[in-house]
């Protein structure tokens, strides 16, 4: 009764106040500006988004915000409380689930709950309904006796959502909770959070590097460099570009080729495949003009624009696009041929079966695919196409090279840009290319030749003497993919090389990706963003070890195309498929 | 402070003990192969010591004295013909002294005040050879009471030296090393425990997420302490049931002051670890400074292998910061002389004092903030 009261005394009151807040880490040379004075307004029960690219300051706000951090200047007033002040008051009437949410994993789902009722002094009495509550809404009733350390990414992650809202919290500060969740723990993910607002009249606070999770707010945040771009709820922002938007449609096979193309035009601030069409944003608003060759593709319709497009647009302004030429030249030799086998291939780690019996083929100069969930078998299939892991049993031939027999020399034609950053953080960049460059024992003169090619065509020159480490995040992946390219390899493996990365610098990465492909090397990529699915020529879908679906984009939502869903999204596809696989495993045991 | 936020707190640290074996390597495991290592290893007793004889008027005399070497079980004796090769002998290690006899031993023997005997040691290893110059002279001087004995008292005995060793009668070194290393393993363990597992909690995130609930620092650390004394009192006790009937040291003072000694010891330590936490954030960095801060100190500076009253002055005065500097003496006087409260007392104070200063240095540090 009582805190309904408190709330209903506050109800035209804001949840957030903040003003000139300004927070820097680091002393002398090494200092960085994490938010630049910045002022915000939130109302009670509204629904907020802080998108903005890596290190915009997004995850410092909202550590500040839960009294976490301590302000170098400006005033932080939630509910009321002025903060760093009155912390321990505000941390009783708050959730706050922080970017690796850890949970304890050697304690069970239930004992986790346990923990975090004990923390927030819920008496024993009230505590099962609430349990009950809560685990029916994740859907990990039949998991309280598991230990949270042997659940999938997406059930941590509903479940330490679970933990934060043991105690009904006025407000919940969820610091990029989907990022790495597969579609279907993101779907229920969002609709209990989406529950708290409607039911609970809970305030939400939120950082996300989704877009279609921002456009579903109340109010979006657009942060870039510790500065607050734009702000407004997401029709507002994507007002100022209605008409900039175009998509055209029923483009043939293959779009990929055609939007880098598309891209090339000036004007075009961005290109996304997008189903079966491309969508184009444009820096006016007038529809790109497509002649000669891209002529037969037809007219660009006009269609409204999205917060995406804002998002892009607005950070265009600050910081123009790279554009990523395509290769004048392709390597044609042997085209057509297929450089990867799988055949059979089993994986066990003990007694549990990581890959089972999978089987695909990948032709050259191919952008191959495999898509899934987190410990659906992506990474151990990686690893054995690597030759890091030996395989249980099954073929594996790599550039015509079996990888039972002959590890290294397979390993001299791949390139391999592993899931973590795995450069020489304290060594420069040149170091770094230097370094791979021996390592992969590349004599003098190829060396510098190599070198200057990668400074020059990875855009890294005026990044030679910075360290790695402190290289911004979009700049360490060139680099990592700099150094798997020193040896010219014909196979590239990209284990999610966009894993935390935000759109623009994803788009760039995928840019570059297109730009290899189309000069004659394959890539093959892991990723568990659905929409980075449509730049590949062929996918694979896993899930649990076993490949669920494999063929192009198309072919691949076609399965799912239904009359109540004509148009399927690569999400949908992702999820219907997976559902329905889980119907017959289940019915088959 | 709050009841059910440290009962939850407990509880979980508890659980995590059970089902993660890594804390229960640290205080049980490291213990037991770190008392079997050293109380099996170190020893400062010399045994076998490769002695070189030169004589050079052989008698009945010098025989004698060489049966009492040769029946000793600290000396392994050589023969030399002359001093040359016995010198060559200890140049290449193969002798670690040289006792040479000289051609009037037999007369001086008789008539003056001492017999010429000339003992050369090797000494690179200072320690060895005071340890070599004593036995010598402890076998010499037996000798000696047993000539004048078995002959009367012809023989001009010098002072002979009633010797009697309190607390350690049979000199073994091992009853008074054994003790003091416990107080070493106490000191890594319960630094180890604390710093570690305060950094697995930054490490896995796992701090940031019970930061923002209403928990307070001091339940957090008690949260902490509470259970992980109890685990080392666990393992103080293996060590000390290892002590008594595998290495056969008496244990001469109640159990009862041993284990609170060594409970105000371990909250000493575990406050060391913590203060250790406050500064390290990653497990590896946690795990280098406990031993550099911690173990490296105790060993050195406790007086546990090297008596502090040699060391200069503004060390000593340097050793009243290392906590195992009490333990170890009360241990030794514990485990050695019984229940001494003129050594416990002044003992316990110093270490409750540096108990008060880490405890408060962790509390006052530890904050809930990221930076």
């Amino acid at each position: 009764m009582q805190s309904t009261l408190i709330r209903a005394g506050r109800i035209d009151m804001d949840a957030v106040v903040v003003r000139n807040l300004s927070k820097s880490f680091g002393k002398g040379v090494g200092r960085r500006d994490a938010l630049k004075s910045i002022s915000l307004q939130l109302p009670l029960g509204t629904m907020t988004a802080f998108i903005g690219p890596d290190g915009a300051g997004k995850t410092t706000l909202m550590r500040l915000l839960a009294g976490i951090l301590t302000p170098d200047a400006g005033e932080i007033r939630v509910l009321g409380h002025l903060l760093p002040k009155e912390a321990l008051t505000l941390q009783s009437q708050i959730g706050y689930m922080p970017q690796h949410f850890g949970l304890y994993e050697d304690l069970t789902v239930e004992e986790n709950l346990n923990l975090f009722a004990d923390l927030h002094g819920i008496p024993h009495g009230m505590r099962e309904g609430r349990f009950a509550e809560l685990l029916t809404m994740t859907a990990l009733g039949p998991f309280r006796k598991r230990l949270a350390g042997q659940l999938s990414g997406g059930m941590k992650q509903k479940l330490g959502l679970a933990c934060t809202l043991i105690h009904p919290p006025q407000l919940l500060l969820l610091d990029e909770a989907s990022v790495g969740v597969d579609p279907i723990s993101r779907r229920e993910l969002w609709s209990i959070i989406q529950q708290q607002v409607v039911g609970q009249k809970v305030t939400v606070l939120l950082s996300t590097a989704y877009m279609d999770e921002a456009e579903r707010c109340d109010h979006v945040v657009l942060l870039h460099e510790g500065e607050i771009l734009a702000q407004g709820n997401p029709a507002q922002l994507a007002a100022p570009f209605q008409g900039h938007a175009f998509v055209l449609e029923n483009v043939p096979t293959a779009p990929r080729n055609l939007q880098s193309r598309v891209a090339q035009l000036t004007g075009v601030v961005d290109t996304v495949i997008q189903g079966d069409g491309l969508r184009i944003v444009m820096q006016e608003p007038r529809p790109p003009v497509l002649r000669d060759d891209l002529a037969p593709f037809g007219t660009p319709k006009a269609v409204p624009a999205r917060l995406e497009d804002a998002f892009v647009s607005l950070l265009f302004r600050r910081t123009p696009r790279h554009l990523i030429p395509l290769p004048t030249h392709r390597d044609t030799s042997q085209d057509d041929a297929t450089v990867v086998v799988v055949k059979d291939l089993y994986r066990y780690f003990g007694a549990f079966l990581a890959v089972n019996n999978i089987s695909f083929s990948v032709r050259k100069g191919e952008i191959f695919g495999l898509l899934g969930a987190n410990g659906a078998g992506k990474s151990t299939t990686f690893r054995m196409l690597c030759g890091l892991l030996p395989s249980s049993s099954g073929t594996l031939r790599v550039a015509g090279v079996d990888l039972r027999t002959a590890t290294a020399s397979a390993r001299a034609r791949i390139g391999y840009v592993s899931q973590k950053f795995s450069l020489y953080g304290s060594l420069s960049v040149r170091q770094n290319l230097s370094f791979f460059s021996a390592a992969y024992g590349l004599e003098n003169r190829r060396r510098k030749e190599r070198m200057a090619w990668a400074l020059e065509e990875l855009e890294l020159k005026d990044y030679t003497a910075m360290n790695a480490g402190s290289l911004p995040l979009g700049y360490k992946q060139r680099l990592a993919l700099a150094c798997a390219l020193m040896h010219e390899p014909s196979i590239l493996f990209l284990d999610e090389p966009t894993s935390g990365v935000d759109p623009l610098a994803r788009r760039e990465f995928w840019a570059r990706v297109n730009a290899l492909a189309a000069g004659g090397t394959t890539c093959l990529v892991t990723t568990h963003f659905m929409e980075e699915a449509e730049y590949c020529d062929h996918l694979v879908l896993m899930s649990l070890g076993e490949i669920l679906a494999q063929g192009t984009p198309t072919e691949i939502k076609d399965m799912v195309r239904r009359p109540d869903l004509p148009k399927p999204s690569m999400e949908d596809a992702f999820i219907s498929l997976i559902e329905e696989h889980e119907l017959t495993s289940r019915r088959a045991s | 402070m709050k009841v059910m936020r440290l009962a939850g707190l407990m509880r979980k640290e508890t659980y995590e003990i059970l089902r993660d074996p890594s804390s229960i390597a640290i205080a049980f495991v490291l213990p037991l192969v770190l008392l079997l290592i050293f109380g099996y290893g170190v020893s400062l007793d010399a045994r076998s010591i490769s002695i070189a004889e030169v004589v050079e008027h052989p008698t009945q005399l010098t025989a004698s004295f060489l049966a009492e070497l040769q029946h000793s079980p600290w000396f392994r004796p050589t023969v030399y013909s002359d001093e040359g090769s016995a010198e060559q002998a200890l140049m290449h290690g193969r002798a670690d002294a040289i006792i040479s006899l000289r051609s009037d031993f037999t007369r001086l023997s008789y008539s003056s005040g001492s017999a010429p005997v000339r003992l050369t040691v090797n000494g690179v290893d200072a320690n060895q050879a005071r340890i070599i110059e004593n036995y010598v002279n402890g076998t010499w001087l037996l000798w000696l009471q047993q000539e004048a004995t078995r002959q009367g008292t012809r023989l001009a005995t010098p002072v002979v030296a009633d010797t009697r060793v309190w607390f350690n009668p049979s000199l073994r070194s091992r009853d008074y090393l054994i003790p003091g290393l416990i107080a070493i393993i106490m000191t890594l363990i319960g630094a180890l425990l604390t710093a570690l597992v305060v950094a697995r909690e930054w490490e896995r995130g796992t701090m940031e997420g019970i930061m923002v609930t209403p928990v307070t620092t001091t339940e957090i650390l008690l949260g902490k302490l509470i259970p992980y004394s109890a685990m080392g009192m666990g393992g103080m006790m293996m060590s000390t049931a290892m002590a008594v009937f595998l290495f056969d040291v008496p244990l001469r003072g109640s159990l009862l002051v041993l284990f609170s000694t060594a409970a105000l010891f371990l909250l000493t330590a575990l406050g060391m670890g913590l203060v250790i936490s406050v500064l390290a954030r990653s497990q590896f960095v946690a795990a280098m400074i406990a031993i550099v801060t911690t173990f490296l100190p105790a060993f050195i500076l406790s007086g546990f292998l090297f008596d502090i009253r040699s060391m200069p002055e503004i060390i000593q005065v340097l050793t009243h910061i290392v906590a195992a500097r009490y333990f170890v003496t009360m241990l030794q006087s514990s485990f050695l002389a019984g229940d001494i409260w003129s050594v416990i007392l002044p003992n316990a104070f110093g270490m409750a004092i540096l108990c008060a200063v880490f405890l408060g240095i962790a509390l006052f540090r530890f904050r809930k903030r990221l930076d």
